[in-house]
């Protein structure tokens, strides 16, 4: 993870300078207002961890910020520059995500799945690659060796040839974090990064992003699991209904008898519409 | 989906030896039938009514019968007396089920064909019915046997001569098989060869040589390649200056050249396109306008290679025009798109006639008297001598098509092993992640579409030459059809396969003309079975295996090796 490039990128970035910048965000499905006028503002090497009940619009306002929905209204900036809601755009901005339920391509090794994450940082065209000279081929060794050592920098040296779909589920959360990271982004959006792992998992999966923050990416996490979000970040939102409850440092928030109210409020009266049970809605403590 | 079983490992653990010595009587049988008259007619095969004296179709019957016994005998007098570490080398009792299951069709095929060919079963003689009956008990007994897992011949790790002679080998027979059967015009015949052929490919896979024989060419795949285009080259020589041959071969290879276009857009990028024939036409169409043919409405005749680069872009951008609206949306509106292009391009063509448009294309009368074709002062349309052989013209075409191919698969392989190939799978695996991870799902698609377009059309402009006229009429949905089918039945996404599915494909009707009423019949029922069986295509590709079993848990932890069950499997993506 420290190749030049990163760290020349880093370098270049005031320790405050705004990521990413996104205002009064909102997201209708026909009469749900799923994400609600949010904001969230995004330094450099911070990490902010977006916490709220089952249904609050977490993920939805994720695929908001990465263009996979285009916002019913709102603005997202990145770097100072706008950003048009499209996939392609915001990756190559410098913003990578994972998926609550693991997308990863199942059927694709490990080392493959990561490759893919080069994508958009590599450039040979169907003229270059039918021809294959040399250009091309330092090109794709310079995607292998990326990529392994991406594998590498997650703790799993060992699987480049194994297929995805053969890979422990802790592994394929560890293998998106990877496959995101190898789109050299500055700032990566987890979600969910720990749902279904072991306690000893979770302290790994902890380690692992306070790893990625020290090679200077910023990081926005959802989680339901506090202390997880008390150990890592540097500042919390509350999303309930859509918009932000609270926000300031885990302390605050985690004491404020609102967010207490609203996740025990909730899960007890309102149905489950995301087919979680009710205490992946509750804050773990 | 498992295939029903009606045989359990506890049944077959019990009865293992019973089973063994049932195909042991079976195999005996097998072996010795043929020395027995097997039709009352000398019409029906190739003369089968001699007692003691085989024909050459009775022969393959006693070669199945033999490899039988060999399998059965191995796995219980060799294969104790081996050592420990050789013990699995071979897996003999699923080679003997493999041999047994075809020895079955084979003598099923050889009645069905007396009996047509002679008019009823009553003129297959005692030695027909003896044969089948050994089948039917070598493939009941064989039932019986447990099947070993694994072959681990594929490890072993032999000389590179060794290799080498047995690619020469494997590639001369090949040459001399193809050479034979193109020859045999008798279809019972020729369909008991395919099956024997099928069956004896079955075994060879099946029983442990087909893992040694892709582990040890890996190494020497530049070999291997350079082996068989060679094979292919020599095909000409070995046909005494003979044009049928020829002529069928040819059709064969733009049959397979426009296939493995097609399976760009539907074995890499995943992208079902149903009127593909359109864009082979549209390159077929602007060659002919451009060939100075006297029925051509444009009197400019560029240089072939101008005209060849003119019809693959034309095609292209026929590609781009209905791709570019429709790749946005989901699948199934491609497939109903590409259907109703397909329609349109040949009504469209038929109606550039100068009565209800502009005169293009004469109407359905198309446009005939197409020059043959002069690339630096040598005409295809003369024949010539190479080394003290006639080449006649298909050859010579046929030569031209090869490099064509061999274009093609370049281009193919090139484009799988790359960035742009890994796209195409992401894209088929997640498209929606794939899009998150920055991967240009919409260009990617795009050029898989416009680039098959522009191979077809390559294609096409070589076929009008070689077809001498184009009309409306070649180009219809029906084709498509065939093309895909040859995709699908061969392997989406192998290079191998598609070039079998469309040998096979286009051989059979050619071969089988007593069958042409029923052809889409049996065309249906096949793919029907395949679709049951073997969705994945006669030689499939690794990853689409693994797509077409996504509960196959076993099949999915043997990455790096070839199951005894799973057939030849291609490697895919550069190591
Ligand atoms: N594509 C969609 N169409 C309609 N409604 C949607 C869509 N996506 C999300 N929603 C709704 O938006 C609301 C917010 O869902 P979201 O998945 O963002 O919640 P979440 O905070 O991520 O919850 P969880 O903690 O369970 O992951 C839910 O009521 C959900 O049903
Ligand atoms: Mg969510």
């Amino acid at each position: 993870m420290s190749t030049t490039a990163e760290q020349a990128t880093f370098d270049t970035l005031e320790a405050d300078e705004v990521l990413l910048e996104a205002r009064g965000v909102t997201m209708r499905f026909g009469g749900l207002v799923a994400v609600d006028g949010v904001d969230l503002t995004v330094r450099a090497g911070e990490i902010v961890g977006l916490i709220g009940p089952n249904g609050a619009g977490k993920t939805t306002f994720f695929n908001c910020l990465t263009g996979l929905y285009k916002p019913t209204s709102g603005v997202v900036s990145f770097a100072g520059r706008p950003l048009r809601p499209r996939p392609r755009a915001v990756v190559r901005a410098g913003m990578a995500r994972t998926f609550q339920n693991i997308r990863l391509f199942q059927n694709m090794t490990a080392l493959e799945n990561v490759m893919v994450g080069r994508y958009c940082r590599t450039s040979a065209g169907p003229l270059t690659s039918i021809v294959r000279g040399p250009k091309f081929r330092r090109e794709e060794a310079e995607t292998r060796a990326r990529a392994q050592e991406l594998l590498e920098f997650v703790g799993m040296p060992d699987v480049a040839d194994t297929l995805a779909r053969n890979l422990p589920y802790g592994d394929q959360r560890r293998l998106e974090v990877a496959r995101a990271l190898a789109t050299d982004p500055q700032l990566l959006l987890l979600d969910e990064p720990t749902a279904g792992m072991n306690p000893q998992e979770t302290r790994q999966a902890e380690v692992l992003i306070q790893r990625i923050r020290q090679t200077g990416l910023a990081v926005v996490v959802i989680e339901h699991d506090m202390r997880f979000i008390f150990n890592l970040c540097d500042r919390v939102l509350c999303l309930v209904r859509g918009s932000v409850l609270v926000e300031g440092t885990p302390e605050e928030v985690q004491s404020d008898p609102r967010v207490i109210e609203a996740y025990i409020g909730t899960s007890a009266d309102e149905p489950d519409e995301t087919g979680s049970t009710p205490e992946d809605g509750a804050p773990r403590a | 989906m498992r295939r029903p079983q009606i045989v359990t490992d506890e049944r077959r653990r019990r009865h293992g030896g019973t089973g063994w010595l049932v195909a042991l009587v079976g195999a005996v049988v097998l072996v010795g039938a043929p020395y027995l008259p097997w039709a009352y007619g000398d019409e029906a095969m190739d003369d089968m009514t001699y007692l003691g004296g085989p024909s050459p179709t009775q022969f393959l019957g006693l070669a199945l019968g033999a490899a039988l016994l060999v399998c059965l005998l191995a796995a219980r007098f060799l294969v104790p007396r081996l050592p420990a570490a050789r013990r699995r080398w071979f897996a003999w009792h699923t080679g003997a089920s493999a041999v047994a299951t075809g020895a079955l069709a084979f003598q099923a095929v050889v009645v069905v064909a007396v009996a047509l060919e002679l008019g009823g079963l009553v003129n297959v003689e005692y030695g027909g019915w003896i044969a089948l009956a050994g089948a039917l008990l070598a493939f009941a007994g064989t039932r019986l046997l447990v099947p070993e897992r694994t072959a681990t011949l594929g490890r072993v790790h032999s000389p590179g001569w060794l290799v080498i002679v047995v690619i020469a080998v494997v590639m001369l027979g090949s040459l001399l098989l193809i050479a034979h059967a193109l020859d045999e015009d008798d279809p019972g015949v020729f369909i008991a060869l395919l099956v024997f052929v099928g069956a004896a490919v079955v075994l060879v896979l099946r029983v442990g040589l087909g893992g040694w024989f892709s582990s040890q060419t890996a190494r020497f795949r530049p070999v291997l390649v350079m082996a068989a285009f060679l094979v292919a080259f020599a095909f000409p020589f070995t046909q005494d200056g003979s044009n049928a041959n020829m002529s069928i071969a040819t059709q064969v290879l733009i049959f397979a050249a426009t296939a493995l276009g097609l399976n760009i857009v539907v074995g890499l990028a995943g992208l079902l396109d149903l009127g593909y024939i359109a864009f082979l036409g549209a390159g077929a169409f602007v060659a002919a306008i451009l060939s100075g043919s006297a029925f051509s409405a444009v009197g400019w005749n560029p240089p072939f290679i101008v005209t060849v680069l003119i019809s693959g872009v034309v095609a292209s951008v026929l590609g781009l025009i209905i791709g570019s609206p429709t790749l946005r949306v989901s699948g199934d509106y491609l497939a109903i798109v590409t259907l109703a292009f397909g329609e349109i391009f040949r009504l469209v063509m038929i109606n550039l006639d100068g009565n209800d448009g502009p005169d293009l294309t004469n109407g359905s009368n198309g446009i005939p008297n197409i020059p043959d074709l002069n690339l630096l002062g040598f005409d295809f349309g003369e024949p010539h001598v190479i080394l003290g052989v006639e080449i006649p013209r298909f050859a010579n075409y046929y030569f031209l098509l090869l490099v064509l191919i061999g274009l093609v698969i370049v281009v193919f392989a090139n484009l799988n092993r790359s960035r742009i190939g890994r796209g195409w799978v992401a894209i088929r695996e997640d498209e929606k992640a794939a899009e998150a991870m920055g991967v240009n799902v919409f260009g990617l698609k795009l050029f898989a579409f416009a680039g098959g377009a522009f191979l077809a059309g390559v294609a096409g402009a070589v076929k009008a030459h070689h077809d001498i006229s184009v009309t409306p009429d070649q180009y219809v949905f029906l084709e498509s059809a065939f093309l895909l089918a040859a995709v699908v039945l061969g392997g989406m996404g192998t290079i191998l396969g598609v070039l079998v599915g469309a040998t096979l494909l286009r051989l059979m009707p050619e071969k089988l003309r007593f069958f042409d009423e029923y052809r889409l019949l049996a065309f249906g029922l096949l793919l029907v079975v395949m679709m049951r069986f073997r969705p994945e295509g006669l030689i499939a590709s690794r990853r689409r295996q693994l797509e077409f079993h996504e509960d196959d848990e076993e099949l999915a932890a043997h990455t790096g090796e070839t199951p005894p069950g799973a057939g030849r499997v291609e490697p895919e993506g550069a190591r």
